[in-house]
């Protein structure tokens, strides 16, 4: 790692300051993907600003919803017992992420700012409009078997990593941010951005600004997260789906559905979440709305098999629904 | 003016790895490296390049080291104090050699910065054992037979000593997946897993 400079701070206010007034500064949580970003020379920051002592690491219920801090662990809101018995797909999202260890260091604020694992990104020597715009993209025509099929450009085609944030997407989850106007709050939908022609430009967050908190509403209906990956643990995911399904009689009342690993983004379908609404939920339905969800999908040379596999997950994860949990 | 073709002496890794840990306490913890002067930190800012004066509280002992910002914890056990059970593996996270406990649970020494881990209690492989008397989870790991060439050995021990305390070392289903953050590549993972489970009941006894 190159050499950078260090601070501590004790409030937010003081963080948000102390980022803007230094030249080249990032804020440092968990530390678990930034320190591995700047070994890779990916990205290089000349001053870290460690914000582990600021207290924002709890993890709240009321009968609103979830408040959980931006410095919570993952392992801490993973454990927490409203969590695991009201908001289960966020529990199962995030101990389906990484290992103990790094469940241990690892921020909830850190989680959603993570960066793409695609190889190319993290490799200085390769061409990544991401990590240095304007140099290409190496994927396009490259090893693209991890890449997106929805929400790509023609300058990139890396996945959001994030588990987590595909599980906040689901519940219609809210960021909360300190930044140097103030405090500001933008949903998870939105929160992360389309490469379009700004790859470099994951987030909406602006600089210097701090995630605070995120508010979860209360879910009137059961959730549930299903991740597939190509080893059984500690993986990132091919595909994975967060659902959160009111089922009355068994027809669909309402349903939001987040997908991991096929968007450039943690993405959305409103398209399939459309065909669901209203409807019994059957196999054939659930093949309809995957059918949906699919319809605009690019694959590439090497992940074609995430359009089919993506169906077939939401037909597993949903065609259960009435059964277990 | 010494003659630069001849090698002085032969050193083989393991008298390299003793004579580093000797002179890294013999010289007050500062790094050979060090250029610049020492400042004390009390939340205040380090400059790029500059050292300061950190404690860390490691296996039950306050311990002063000198480093710069970008010093990993897990580099400044093994470099600056000289406690080389703990392991450098792939240096990303990913291996899980270098686990230790920070304030009782388990991380990845390699991902975390030595000046973030100001104040809190380390614990490492050599604070394992009491005395003579090795701990449960290190005696299992023998009578299981649980390693081969050992690189892993050290992380494989901490973080089973968190596995169970946390209580996820119910079955052997259990075991594999939390302790999924520790690669062994020689695949001593059947008799891990048995040392685990065989440790984690005399632990409960």
């Amino acid at each position: 790692m190159k050499a950078f400079g260090y601070s501590q701070v004790r409030e937010p206010a003081e963080a948000v300051r102390a980022a803007r007034q230094t030249p080249g500064a990032a804020f440092i949580a968990g530390g678990t993907d930034l320190l591995n970003l700047m070994r890779d020379g990916a990205q290089h920051h000349d001053h870290l600003v460690d914000i582990n002592h600021l207290d924002l690491a709890s993890v709240a219920d009321s009968s609103k919803g979830l408040r959980i801090g931006g410095l919570a662990r993952m392992r801490h809101v993973a454990e927490h017992r409203s969590v695991r018995e009201r908001y289960p797909v966020l529990a199962e999202a995030l101990e389906a992420s990484a290992s103990p260890q790094v469940r241990n260091m690892a921020t909830i604020g850190g989680n959603l700012l993570q960066r793409t694992r695609c190889g190319y990104f993290r490799d200085a020597a390769s061409a990544c409009n991401k990590r240095a715009p304007g140099s290409g993209c190496s994927a396009l025509e490259g090893w693209n078997r991890g890449h997106a099929v929805l929400g790509g450009s023609e300058h990139c085609i890396a996945t959001h990593p994030s588990d987590l944030a595909v599980a906040l997407l689901a519940l219609d989850a809210v960021v909360h941010l300190l930044g140097p106007d103030g405090p500001r709050q933008v949903p998870v939908d939105g929160f992360h951005l389309r490469p379009g022609n700004a790859p470099h430009v994951d987030t909406v967050l602006r600089p210097a600004e701090l995630i605070t908190a995120v508010e979860v509403p209360r879910p009137a209906a059961r959730s549930r997260y299903l991740k597939l990956r190509d080893r059984a643990t500690f993986e990132f995911a091919v595909v994975s789906i967060a659902a959160v399904v009111d089922l009355r009689g068994g027809r669909v009342r309402d349903v939001r559905l987040a997908f991991g690993g096929i968007g450039t983004t943690p993405w959305r379908s409103p398209e399939a979440e459309a065909v669901l609404r209203g409807a019994p939920l059957t196999v054939d339905a659930i093949e309809r709305a995957g059918r949906a969800l699919v319809r605009d999908a690019v694959p590439r040379q090497h992940n074609g098999f995430k359009v089919e596999l993506v169906q077939r997950a939401l037909v597993e994860l949903l065609s259960g629904w009435g059964g277990s949990r | 003016m010494p003659e630069p073709s001849r090698p002085a002496r032969a050193h083989t890794r393991r008298t390299v790895l003793k004579s580093t840990a000797v002179t890294a306490a013999g010289t007050a913890f500062l790094p050979a490296v060090a250029r610049a002067e020492p400042t004390a930190l009390s939340r205040g800012t380090i400059a790029p390049g500059e050292s300061a004066e950190i404690t860390l509280s490691v296996n039950g002992r306050d311990r002063v080291v000198a480093v710069e910002p970008r010093v990993t914890l897990l580099d400044a056990l093994r470099e600056r104090l000289g406690l080389t059970g703990t392991k450098k593996g792939c240096d990303r996270g990913e291996c899980g050699a270098c686990t230790v406990l920070v304030d009782g649970e388990r991380v990845k020494s390699c991902l975390t910065l030595a000046v973030m881990r100001q104040g809190s209690d380390i614990t490492t492989v050599e604070g394992l054992a009491d005395g003579d008397r090795l701990h449960p989870v290190q005696e299992a790991f023998i009578r299981h037979d649980a390693f081969q060439c050992g690189a892993c050995t050290s992380g494989q021990v901490m973080s089973a000593v968190a596995c169970i305390r946390e209580g996820h070392a119910g079955t052997e289903a259990e075991i594999r997946e939390w302790m999924s953050g520790n690669l062994c590549r020689c695949a001593c993972y059947q008799n891990i897993v048995a040392a685990v489970a065989d440790a984690a009941r005399e632990v409960r006894r």
